[in-house]
């Protein structure tokens, strides 16, 4: 840990975004690329600390989804404590658990909905970007931005009440969790005073469903053709093939919804998923190895996650999934835009088992923690809101971690955010050799489709730090754009 | 033998305490707190990490290892011995690799109460990096050398106390291991491989920062309920008036 190490910029979380765009000799795209230029060295320099630090050392990744990686490795350190995953832990741990995680996709939606999307959708894509944000929002939709600011801080809480703190808490430990909840703890979320109960919650999240629901219809053109392109899907799934966003065994299916991936165990992911490195990108490809590099790519996130699960366990967000499916027969659904639909299902998938869950007693239990038979490898997986995120580690025998590989959802939305950008960059600049306003913004709303980590930078104001390049066929730059 | 009773000031405050006790303990006495990381009651004073450099009739003595004496006159809380007493826990934070973030002494580490405490936003001086090491071989410790702040706690206060003549102190189960700027405790050899469970704990409980740590236990207490997560670090919750108030008990 102590070599002397600059790291700049300091992760890949703090979120700079560069594409290229390569042009012909008739302006026509040939090629886009997206660029993450920022380094992460966590894989690095976690070796070497002790294996119940992970989960606490490794969630600095980032300040949006901490939760998330927290459980992952908290999950990954239960193989390893030997209490196994998903239901080896006590009932109040896993309860406690899975409030958190419910707790971190509620805010984590929310926020990206709220604050990060529904300016483009209020205002359009070509509005003056000094409108289109936060603000914008705050001064001509006041009901939705309180909205969007109340959920984000009931979710909040929710995180503090299970993990300590709103950003970075200690609450899940190898085993369990270190507390349950307190009575009081409980009624504040139950029947707490408007609007921080569940119930608005719950009430709030079928609105923003139905102000959804209304846009698309005004908007079919923009919601159903921007950015779609068929694809494989993947994510977790409960064993009988609900939703379930903190656990399960992983499915992938394919464009026509057919099963390529069918409900491993994902302690043996290494087995299904390989991971490509290009020399133009820190970021990596994962692909599904028995279809190989070229076509092996798939979806994660919402969208994925509406595509490769049978039903949804509670009975509000089931019914809009049924909608959801409906609206493409039933096949697999590629419009990126409908990520946000698939999103706010989920806001309201998540606020009704967070209302389960508040329900169940044992949720205020004592038997926090679970061990048994140590072992030296352990593998945590969970859906985060962005997509599915993998956590593997191996220790020695000295407790400290020897090896440590992370996929983060965003790195599996790679080729998926490439294929976005050149639709985008296709339908905007085939026959023109400069960027318009509405072609960078154009850029900028299909890539916040997928709501990647690399936007956390998007999460101030609504602007996102993006550079896009064009490029001839001798690769002399033509055209320069810069935002945010 | 009678106790004689010295009469002296701390910032003016007129004050007693029995002669030849230490300025610390006297203070504490009197109700004054004087911060430290190196000082714990019922052991022989090292003056090691001059925290509670105060000045004693204008000259500045470490309080840990100065007797009280009649007349006195003290000076603990004045802008320049805060600053110098900041300027001491700002070199600590440079000298070793320090990153509360992660750290599961966070909340209960006494360097990082002492620098909420001080308010302390960033050192003034730039960061070291020194190359230090992580001794993870002993079942029960993991020994994280990064935060090592070499105040001898550990040293001085865990004996292995096995087979000894009554009376006598006991042998040091931690040491220093070479010299100037890799000096590093180590536990010893032979008497390591037989440490407690108790032993253990209470070697992770005396040292201030997060050097020494029972291994799997980490983040067990939940933020809120950890030492210095409501109150800054004082008189009332420092880790010395437990160890004055066991130490009178016995």
């Amino acid at each position: 840990m102590p070599k002397k190490i600059t790291i700049e910029p300091v992760t890949r979380v703090e979120g700079h975004g560069k594409v290229t765009i390569h042009m012909d000799d008739d302006n026509q795209v040939v090629q886009s690329r997206l660029h993450i230029v920022e380094f992460r060295g966590f894989e690095r320099f976690i070796q070497g600390r002790p294996y119940w630090e992970a989960p606490v050392l490794v969630q600095r990744l980032c300040g949006i989804c901490p939760v998330s990686h927290h459980l992952a490795a908290a999950k990954a350190m239960d193989m390893i404590v030997g209490a196994g995953t998903g239901d080896g832990l006590s009932p109040t741990g896993e309860k406690m658990r899975r409030l958190m995680h419910y707790g971190q996709i509620f805010q984590s939606h929310a926020l990206h909905f709220f604050h990060l999307a529904s300016p483009d959708l209020l205002f359009g894509i070509n509005a003056d970007p000094n409108i289109r944000n936060i603000i914008g929002v705050a001064l001509e939709h006041k009901d939705l931005a309180v909205q969007g600011v109340m959920m984000r801080k009931f979710g909040q809480e929710i995180i503090q009440a299970t993990a300590g703190k709103k950003i970075h808490g200690t609450g899940a430990i190898p085993g369990g969790i270190n507390k349950s909840l307190s009575k009081e703890e409980r009624d504040s979320f139950l029947k707490g005073e408007d609007p921080l109960n569940i119930d608005k919650m719950i009430e709030w999240s079928l609105g923003a469903l139905e102000f959804f629901k209304g846009y698309h219809k005004a908007n079919r053109e923009l919601i159903d053709d921007f950015a779609s392109f068929p694809s494989s899907h993947l994510s977790l799934v409960r064993k009988d093939g609900a939703m379930d966003l903190y656990h399960g065994v992983l499915r992938a299916v394919d464009s026509e919804g057919k099963k390529i991936l069918h409900d491993i165990d994902y302690q043996d992911y290494a087995s299904y998923i390989g991971e490509e490195v290009k020399n133009w990108t820190y970021m990596k490809f994962p692909f599904l190895k028995e279809i190989g590099k070229q076509d092996g790519w798939y979806r994660v996130g919402p969208l994925a996650r509406m595509n490769t699960v049978d039903f949804i366990p509670t009975p509000l967000a089931q019914k809009e999934h049924e909608l959801f499916r409906a609206y493409t027969n039933g096949k697999p659904n590629g419009m990126s835009m409908h990520m946000h639909w698939a999103r706010l299902i989920e806001i309201l998938h998540s606020a009704e088992m967070m209302k389960e869950l508040l329900n169940d007693d044992d949720i205020m239990g004592n038997d926090l923690v679970v061990k048994g038979n140590k072992t030296l490898e352990g593998v945590g997986l969970l859906e985060a809101p962005r997509g599915t995120l993998f956590h593997h580690y191996r220790i020695n025998r000295n407790d400290q971690i020897e090896m440590a590989n992370l996929i983060v959802s965003t790195t599996n939305n790679n080729i998926p955010m490439n294929l976005a950008v050149e639709s985008v960059a296709k339908k905007y600049l085939n026959g023109h050799a400069v960027i318009s306003e509405g072609m960078l913004n154009a850029v900028e709303v299909a890539i916040r489709a997928y709501d990647p980590c690399l936007s956390c930078a998007t999460h101030a104001l609504g602007k996102m730090p993006l550079e896009i390049s064009l490029v001839d066929k001798d690769s002399n730059i033509i055209d320069k754009k810069y935002s945010g | 033998m009678e106790k004689k009773i010295a009469h002296f000031t701390i910032d003016n405050k007129e004050c007693t305490a029995t002669t030849g006790v230490s300025i610390i303990n006297a203070a504490r006495e009197n109700g004054i707190f004087i911060p430290t990381l190196c000082h714990y009651e019922g052991v022989k004073p090292a003056g090691s990490c001059r925290v509670c450099t105060v000045k004693v009739n204008k000259r500045h003595l470490t309080a840990c290892t100065t007797p009280v004496a009649e007349g006195m006159e003290i000076e603990v809380d004045t802008a320049e011995l805060n600053d110098l007493r900041s300027s001491v826990i700002e070199l600590l934070f440079t000298e070793g690799n320090h990153y509360c973030p992660a750290c599961e002494k966070s909340g209960n580490c006494e360097l990082q109460a002492l620098a909420y405490r001080f308010g302390i936003m960033a050192p003034r001086f730039p960061y070291q990096f020194n190359e230090r090491d992580v001794d993870a071989s002993h079942p029960k410790i993991y020994h994280d050398h990064n935060r090592c702040i070499l105040c001898k706690r550990c040293i001085r206060i865990i004996k292995d106390e096995k087979d000894l003549p009554a009376g006598s102190q006991g042998r040091s189960i931690f040491a220093f291991n070479q010299r100037a700027k890799k000096v590093k405790i180590k536990l010893d050899d032979r008497l390591g491989k037989e440490l407690s469970d108790e032993l253990a704990q209470k070697a992770m409980d005396i040292c201030p920062v997060g050097s020494i740590l029972v291994k799997e236990t980490g983040f067990k207490t939940p933020i809120g309920q950890r030492k210095f997560d409501k109150e800054a670090i004082s008189l009332d919750n420092s880790i010395n008036l437990k160890a004055m108030k066991e130490a009178h008990h016995e």
